[in-house]
């Protein structure tokens, strides 16, 4: 009775999560992944409804061409889904990773880049249009895209006089993450980040080689907004951080080597990567700053120039499939903006406090803003620091 | 006369391609940048036309990166030569003819890596769990080696120890033994032979090696980003900056051409200073 009851249950979330990670370590055959969680039927079913999930064979997409390039952030797709697009379309792709937003913003600029799709983040969005780099996205090609279980406040940046430029990847926060075997006294802020480098955590401190965030943080700590560009605010932004450069661990973007070799005991961090080093190590503990910091949500866009523009569409349709983005939130720990697969994931992931902070903390956080990134002044003053 | 005018055709064909390449690859890239410098950023970042000589005026807000590059480049070089010159030794005199092309092909093998790669390991040996954590071991606790001037000299060393073993190498093992017994017979203990003939014969592979890495290093920036924390900011860190960062294209071009002229000036007085004779000049392996 209490069999029959069960067996037409469907599948718990954390199951569903225990037997997808059985099947990714590969103790486990597709076959028996997709019957025991009801993907396979569901496929089966969503197949005759949408042609586009009908069989994942190479001509499900039609001919697409073979090759892409998608330029990216590290550690920021699963492996899996890239290769199964792969096998599923033909279409190779050339993953290049880079580490700012405006190295991106570089290439693009310069020209002939040949990238057919890349993740910008969301305050870079209105000067890549203003610049004509981008080009609108005809969501009749991108079925799996909804905008209506898309939360607005991510999603919206993608909008730009009426005109859609960009669908969401993956959204999270900037706060810092530190070691709670070194450092004892509980920073809350980033008053008490700046306060610990310079005090009992000297030489072990990392801050980013990025200007939005480092200054950003530097700001807050003194009370200011974290997107200031007022010539005032950034001159006592670079006083803090030129004094407490002599005891920096390091300026680096690449923060969780050091991290992890206990060289370093706190970093300005993103919430991935903060979830990513906690799993690892439990004493890592990130905290979202209580005097503010960073909201952010990075995208995918098309380059106006993109030469493989129906790979382009297929990766950008495959990649908002709620399963496929399910999956890739499981790689790297950064939350989507989507609620089918938000229902889709297990409750302890829906409640992790690093992926998902608290409202009172996340009211404090600003969306960067475009003049952060164009600012002259901000690029002086990052510079300036460095080269001190 | 059809003969000679023949030659001059076949000459300017077959020199054609060359210069064209040199125009195209080397010549415009240069001009390029040169005209740059003289421009203005664009307010979103690049390029925007003027004449201005603004971007030189403000050459001084990267003095440090001057200095840092103008201390660590020379320095680097001499401790390279001073590590390089005994393995190059070893490896032309002493070592045994079965030896010598394994240990040669030892020497090269790193290079088959990228920099990034091998300069990316030591990261992790210097770390605090490499080298560090044996240290506590003995009971010398809390040794900071990463992110110190001290592990970007290691860096330098390690990365170009080939180019300037080589050169070196090559002019000692062309360096005629009997010299070396003329000098012995003469009463010449073997320092005083190593100081007066030996030195002086290599010096043309000394001065060649020291001007292939100084010149590498002068252009260094992943090295000092890596093993330094991106605390210790050579002029190549604040191109990378300039050009991927800030996308100040003509304060990057200035940067680049003040770098590009203080390296003409350098190696100048170094070739005039160290290769005074031409004989000795000829002798240069390069």
């Amino acid at each position: 009775m209490s069999k029959s009851y069960k067996e037409n249950q469907p599948i718990s979330a954390k199951n569903f999560m225990d037997e997808f990670r059985r099947y990714q370590k590969g103790s486990v055959s597709r076959r028996h992944f997709l019957g025991i969680t009801g993907l396979g039927t569901a496929m089966a079913v969503l197949g005759t409804a949408v042609p586009g999930l009908a069989t994942r064979d190479a001509h499900a997409f039609g001919d697409v061409g073979n090759k892409m390039i998608l330029s990216t952030w590290p550690n920021y797709h699963n492996p899996v889904n890239i290769e199964e697009f792969t096998k599923t379309t033909g279409v190779n792709i050339q993953v290049n990773a880079f580490g700012s937003n405006e190295e991106m913003l570089a290439k693009l600029q310069a020209g002939g880049a040949g990238w057919d799709v890349f993740v910008p983040t969301n305050y870079t969005l209105s000067t890549y249009v203003e610049l004509g780099l981008i080009q609108e996205l005809d969501l009749s090609r991108i079925p799996n895209y909804d905008p209506n279980t898309q939360n607005p406040t991510f999603a919206g940046p993608a909008t730009i006089n009426g005109k859609v430029y960009a669908i969401p990847k993956n959204w999270g926060t900037t706060g810092f993450v530190l070691n709670t075997d070194k450092i004892k006294s509980g920073p809350k802020s980033w008053k008490d980040f700046f306060d610990v480098t310079m005090g009992a955590g000297s030489g072990h401190t990392i801050v980013h080689d990025y200007q939005l965030t480092t200054i950003g943080a530097a700001l807050c700590a003194l009370g200011f907004s974290f997107n200031s560009v007022d010539q005032g605010e950034l001159a006592q932004a670079e006083k803090l951080l030129i004094a407490s450069k002599p005891h920096l661990f390091a300026i680096t973007s690449d923060y969780q080597p050091g991290m992890r070799s206990g060289d370093a005991w706190m970093s300005i961090c993103w919430t991935g990567d903060g979830k990513q080093l906690h799993t690892d190590m439990p004493e890592m503990s990130y905290v979202v700053a209580s005097d503010g910091g960073e909201l952010w949500s990075d995208f995918y866009a098309v380059p106006t120039d993109a030469p493989h523009l129906d790979a382009a569409y297929a990766f950008l349709n495959y990649m908002q499939d709620p399963y496929i983005q399910a999956r890739d939130f499981e790689s790297h720990g950064y939350p989507t903006s989507d609620s089918r697969v938000d229902a889709m994931l297990p409750a302890d992931i829906v409640n992790d406090p690093i992926l998902y902070p608290a409202k009172e903390l996340m009211s404090g956080l600003e969306f960067g803003a475009a003049k952060t990134l164009t600012d002259p002044g901000r690029a002086e003053v990052i510079a300036r620091f460095k080269s001190a | 006369m059809t003969g000679s005018k023949k030659g001059l055709w076949l000459t300017t064909a077959l020199l054609a391609p060359t210069t064209l390449w040199f125009l195209v690859m080397l010549i415009l890239p240069l001009v390029v940048v040169v005209i740059f410098s003289f421009g203005d950023r664009a307010p979103t970042g690049g390029y925007a036309a003027a004449f201005t000589f603004d971007q030189y005026a403000n050459l001084a807000s990267r003095l440090k990166a001057f200095t840092n590059t103008l201390t660590y480049a020379p320095l680097g070089t001499l401790m390279t030569l001073l590590v390089a010159y005994p393995l190059a030794y070893y490896l032309a005199v002493k070592v045994d003819e079965r030896w010598k092309l394994l240990l040669l092909v030892l020497v090269i093998v790193p290079f088959w890596t990228s920099l990034l790669i091998r300069t990316y390991a030591w990261i992790f040996i210097l770390g605090g769990r490499g080298i560090p954590s044996l240290l506590a071991m003995i009971g010398f606790e809390d040794v900071r080696l990463i992110n110190t001037s001290g592990a970007v000299l290691v860096g330098m060393i390690y990365g170009y120890l080939p180019l300037m073993v080589f050169p070196i190498f090559v002019s000692l093992e062309k360096l005629d033994k009997r010299l070396l017994e003329a000098s012995s017979d003469l009463g010449g203990s073997p320092f005083r032979t190593f100081i007066q003939v030996t030195l002086p014969l290599s010096m043309p592979g000394m001065v060649t090696g020291c001007m292939l890495v100084f010149i590498l290093l002068m252009g260094e920036f992943l090295i000092p980003a890596f093993l330094g924390g991106g605390k210790i900011f050579f002029i190549g860190n604040a191109l990378v900056d300039l050009f991927l960062q800030s996308r100040n294209w003509p304060f990057g071009s200035a940067l680049a051409v003040t770098l590009v002229i203080i390296m003409l000036v350098m190696v100048t007085l170094y070739m005039r200073l160290t290769t005074g004779s031409k004989t000795e000049r000829d002798q240069s392996v390069m």
